[in-house]
């Protein structure tokens, strides 16, 4: 096979004049940075929230917080972000969808990039919430309930902060889940990291470099990640639980 | 208020259903070859020889660090280059169903590995060593011991595995092959219906996967039965 390699080209300066192609590559990675992050912050409130609602003695609550995740669950992702991104600002009341579409464009794909990330991630994270939850042995939220602590407070206090604690290593996979996934957001031309080889494919016209390139990040912010995700892993563990050491 | 038009869904069915054939034909390629790729990485992973377990572990690390839609598109916009320059294909052929199903397959046998695996694992070490101690060989007991019980265990997890599988070969959107989702697309942004089209679509990956992940939900919980 004939090919010339030249991975020099990531330094000569881009076609937008200000930026070298790694710059570009660097604007993608911060933006594939920036959306998993954000996706994640609201996957975790609303994961949470849904995952306690699933475990509630209240038979019309858990049944929508099963809904939720259903719903969430069983529509591919591509899906999902394209009702949000095309359909849903056409349901919404005519002067909010006209507001969502006069926003600077990265900022309307930002939007329903995080969005539709953050709660396709939620349902995912409710169920390990619920499963953290249903783990406990039931004698804990019995006696906090005995020791006069309300429904509320024995969550707070008692059992999501036990949940969470053992509920750490599915999430690290789901972490990784999000920073996989927000690739998808290229669909709707956020220029994010995968976009980005794209583009440079196209300027460039060193697809391999491009590629080798762009799938090495997205390797490195996986071991990134993971390590993180070991840290907080060690803290957390719970001592007497399988696993701790 | 939107007005809704459902109108150019029933005139696009025969359309729609050839996306259909072509996302099930997908998974189906992608859970057969999954399954036996994924079970002689497993084995590989698992076995003796530093070197297969090292090569095992290597694939399955990368695939699974890397984005499906990445993987899709080197499949899409680097391999068919790369075999043509190697293998002499005439340039420009249609290969785009032919290397989503290879992206796909290699791609999500990583995951199946570490499904096999864990079921593998699951299988008591007496089984393994009473099979030995009755003179069968390592490819009889896992044939004829480890496998079928490990498979047993595994059945909701791979089928659970197949629902997701289902779900993400929309993503071969990108090479703007006519799937089940590519064609509902086509044809909302043909009609400009893409509001209807994509709820449509929406509502039928919904239906199908829920009636799905119900049906597994029941065979594991007689599995566990029995």
């Amino acid at each position: 096979m004939s090919y010339a390699w030249h991975w020099e080209v990531f330094l000569q300066p881009a076609a937008s004049g200000d930026a070298t192609y790694l710059g570009w590559m660097g604007a993608g990675l911060a933006m594939t940075v920036a959306l998993s992050l954000a996706a994640w912050l609201m996957a975790l409130v609303c994961g949470t929230l849904a995952g306690v609602l699933r475990t509630v003695p209240n038979r019309l609550w858990s049944g929508l917080a099963a809904a939720y995740v259903e719903v969430f669950r069983n529509i591919p992702l591509l899906v999902q972000l394209f009702i949000w991104y095309f359909v849903l600002p056409e349901l919404l009341p005519p002067a909010w969808g006209d507001a969502f579409k006069q926003l600077n464009p990265v900022t309307q794909q930002f939007a329903a990039a995080v969005v539709c990330l953050g709660f396709f991630t939620s349902a995912r994270v409710c169920e390990h919430v619920r499963a953290g939850i249903e783990s406990l042995p039931r004698g804990q939220r019995n006696a906090s309930l005995a020791l006069g602590l309300t429904l509320a407070q024995t969550y707070r206090h008692v059992m999501l902060p036990m949940a969470f604690r053992l509920i750490v290593p599915p999430l690290t996979s789901e972490f990784l889940n999000v920073f996989k996934n927000s690739a998808v957001a290229s669909t709707i031309g956020l220029l994010e990291l995968a976009a980005q080889s794209r583009q440079l494919v196209d300027y460039t016209a060193q697809p391999y470099e491009s590629f080798i390139a762009v799938t090495v990040m997205y390797m490195a912010l996986n071991v990134v990640v993971m390590s993180g995700m070991r840290w907080v892993e060690r803290k957390a563990q719970v001592p007497g639980y399988i696993g701790a050491k | 208020m939107y007005e809704f038009d459902w109108s150019s869904i029933p005139g696009a069915l025969p359309f729609l259903w050839q996306g259909m054939t072509v996302t099930l034909e997908l998974t189906a390629t992608a859970v057969v070859v999954g399954i036996v790729w994924g079970t002689l990485l497993a084995m590989m992973r698992l076995s003796a020889m530093p070197l297969l377990a090292w090569f095992a572990a290597g694939y399955v690390n990368l695939f699974r660090s890397i984005p499906l839609l990445m993987v899709l598109l080197w499949f899409f916009l680097i391999v068919p280059r790369l075999l043509e320059s190697l293998l002499g294909f005439p340039p420009g052929s249609d290969m785009r169903l032919t290397s989503a199903m290879v992206g796909f397959a290699l791609f999500e046998s990583a995951y199946y590995a570490e499904i096999i695996r864990a079921g593998i694992q699951s299988v008591p070490q007496g089984q393994v060593a009473a099979a030995y101690a009755l003179g069968m060989s390592y490819g009889q007991a896992m044939r004829l011991v480890v496998l079928p019980q490990a498979f047993r265990n595994m059945v909701p997890l791979l089928l659970t595995q197949a629902i997701i599988l289902f779900q993400d070969t929309s993503l071969v959107y990108v090479s703007a092959l006519a799937d089940f989702f590519g064609a509902a697309y086509k044809v909302g942004d043909r009609d400009g219906r893409l509001v209807e089209l994509l709820l449509f679509a929406g509502a039928v990956y919904f239906v199908m996967c829920y009636a799905a992940s119900l049906l597994v939900k029941r065979l594991s919980r007689k599995g566990t039965a029995a």
